[in-house]
């Protein structure tokens, strides 16, 4: 069984009423425990509602969510599964609680009812797991954008939780803010085999992932390895969504008739495949 | 140590009074504040007076910031002292038309304003000296016991927690929305009292727009988190009790018996 199954999911807003809009149409999708996911997709996608229903915090109009073998829809269960799913949201103002960093990080073990000598030192080692230790008595307000994502990360480690959702988390964050993030996330899978479910509209961040879902008007429209996934540039195309500029520059000089390889995906790939192919660049 | 938060006016600061615990400090204030109205006379005023000023320099906070706090207030003072002054019958010292000052009204208006300045002062040397963040823990654990006759003391503790959190992120947008509403020619600095509010709508309706979706967004946040409320809930940085405090508990009481003394046995 996965860590997060998704059976006939089905999410509709407003139901019954003139605005009703069907948000998810019958998604089944499998996350394995330890991996990292990217849901990619465009405005409007579903991502977000699908990202939702991992913790409960929306629940199925038809189908089922499953997070470690419990149902989210099980009102005694949702607590249990709310402390091993942690969120970070796209807004990082708008999900710290506490005036003072460390007491924001706190906030969610505070809830568990743990007792105050393990919430402090579980604090200081999430806030250390971001890199964020020295910040711990800062004011949210004067931390840079990556930084209050990072605490955010931070809180839901100090729940010890074994699998992050992220809600675009570097939507409103400038370029350097980004990196900072994509790459705790990363740093947090590779060391501590935290799952990760990652939702982006940035297609650059999505070639970290082990697997990439590609969402649309509701649906499943791909799933695959970021090569597979990237590789068909016409598809994506179709659908609304661009590829990474490498993987788009190869496809368009492969068009006008160089013989490149079909797997280029990262700058570093395409910077070698043109050296290959007799175009001295350094 | 960057603990600041911009509002409020807390003098960051390691002296005794800032180490106190928060919830003796309030109830501390409270009884001097009690004291102050209770023992109205010359000599218990100078032993209350001296107290305030004793504790402010042990604050180590300036003694002209503390001053500053009197600023807003100090028309009421003046208000208050010479109604005083012309309200109260009795020795005449000084006639103008129909008012007359007199001997009980200086010592009256001397009483009053003095009182005024005590309760000012002192309050202010409780914000101070302690962080707005302690403060609203304080009131958390000393309105604890009131839940039992239904009062939210934990609901209230969060309301209090959060807008300290958002205060500086509101008056952020606030500036940015008039910087905005400026370019498009908005005029906040210029034209009657009038105009002027009605020119504030424009910044005040996606403010509050703003922090509608703000809540929104922040209540979904704290419920994945785990928040349901103050029921099984435990807190990092719990109050502690220790022997300072017991210290000031102690010497606040020598003081109210010294005050006693003096009012009803001389």
């Amino acid at each position: 069984m996965s860590f997060i199954e998704f059976h006939d999911l089905t999410h509709c807003y407003n139901q019954g009423q003139e605005n009703e809009y069907m948000a998810i149409c019958g998604v089944n999708l499998s996350i394995e425990q330890g991996s990292f996911t990217v849901i990619l997709g465009r405005n409007g996608s579903g991502k977000s509602t699908l990202a939702k229903h991992i913790n409960g915090l929306l629940l199925p109009t038809s189908g089922v969510c499953l997070v470690d073998g419990r149902d989210t829809q099980d009102m005694d269960d949702l607590w249990a599964i709310r402390r091993q799913v942690g969120m970070v949201f796209q807004n990082p103002d708008n999900q710290l609680i506490a005036a003072v960093v460390e007491d924001d990080v706190a906030f969610g073990p505070e809830n568990l009812g743990i007792a105050p000598q393990e919430i402090r030192s579980r604090v200081d080692e999430a806030l250390k797991a971001v890199g964020m230790e020295k910040y711990k008595s800062f004011a949210p307000h004067l931390l840079s954008g990556g930084q209050k994502q990072r605490i955010a990360i931070a809180g839901a480690l100090a729940m010890r939780t074994r699998c992050l959702v992220l809600d675009e988390p570097t939507a409103m964050l400038d370029p350097q803010g980004r990196e900072e993030v994509l790459n705790t996330v990363r740093r947090l899978h590779d060391e501590q085999g935290i799952t990760i479910v990652y939702i982006t509209h940035f297609m650059e961040e999505a070639v970290a992932a082990d697997r990439i879902v590609v969402m649309d008007q509701g649906r499943i429209q791909a799933e695959g390895t970021p090569r597979e996934i990237f590789c068909e540039v016409e598809a994506m195309k179709a659908g609304g969504l661009d590829v990474p500029l490498a993987a788009e520059l190869a496809w368009r000089l492969r068009r006008e008739g160089m013989k490149l390889p079909g797997q280029i995906m990262t700058d570093e790939e395409l910077v070698q495949a043109l050296e290959a192919y007799g175009c001295p660049l350094s | 140590m960057l603990n600041n938060i911009a509002i409020g006016q807390y003098f960051p600061g390691n002296s005794i009074l800032h180490r106190l615990d928060p919830r003796v400090k309030l109830v501390l204030l409270l009884v001097y504040l009690a004291e102050v109205f209770v023992f109205s006379n010359a000599r218990s005023y100078m032993i209350l007076g001296a107290t305030a000023g004793l504790l402010i320099w042990i604050s180590g906070v300036p003694f002209r910031m503390v001053l500053r706090s009197l600023k807003p207030l100090w028309w009421i003072i003046l208000f208050t002292f010479i109604i005083h002054l012309f309200s109260h019958p009795g020795t005449p010292l000084w006639t103008i038309g129909m008012f007359t000052m007199t001997w009980e009204g200086v010592n009256q208006g001397v009483f009053i304003s003095l009182r005024l300045i005590l309760l000012i002062l002192m309050s202010s040397l409780l914000t101070f000296t302690t962080s707005p963040l302690r403060l609203t823990d304080a009131l958390e654990s000393l309105l604890n016991p009131l839940k039992r006759f239904g009062l939210p003391a934990h609901e209230l503790a969060m309301m209090m927690t959060i807008a300290l959190r958002f205060i500086p992120t509101l008056i952020e947008e606030t500036d940015k929305i008039m910087k905005a509403q400026e370019s498009r020619g908005a005029d906040f600095s210029t034209g009657s009292v009038l105009s002027r509010l009605r020119n504030m709508v424009p910044v005040l309706v996606p403010l509050f727009l703003s922090a509608f979706r703000r809540a929104d967004e922040l209540a979904m946040a704290m419920e994945a988190r785990g928040y349901r409320g103050g029921i099984g809930r435990t807190r990092m940085k719990v109050l502690q009790i220790g022997s300072v405090d017991y210290l000031a508990v102690f010497l606040f009481l020598l003081m109210t018996a010294a005050l006693c003394m003096i009012s009803w046995a001389g």
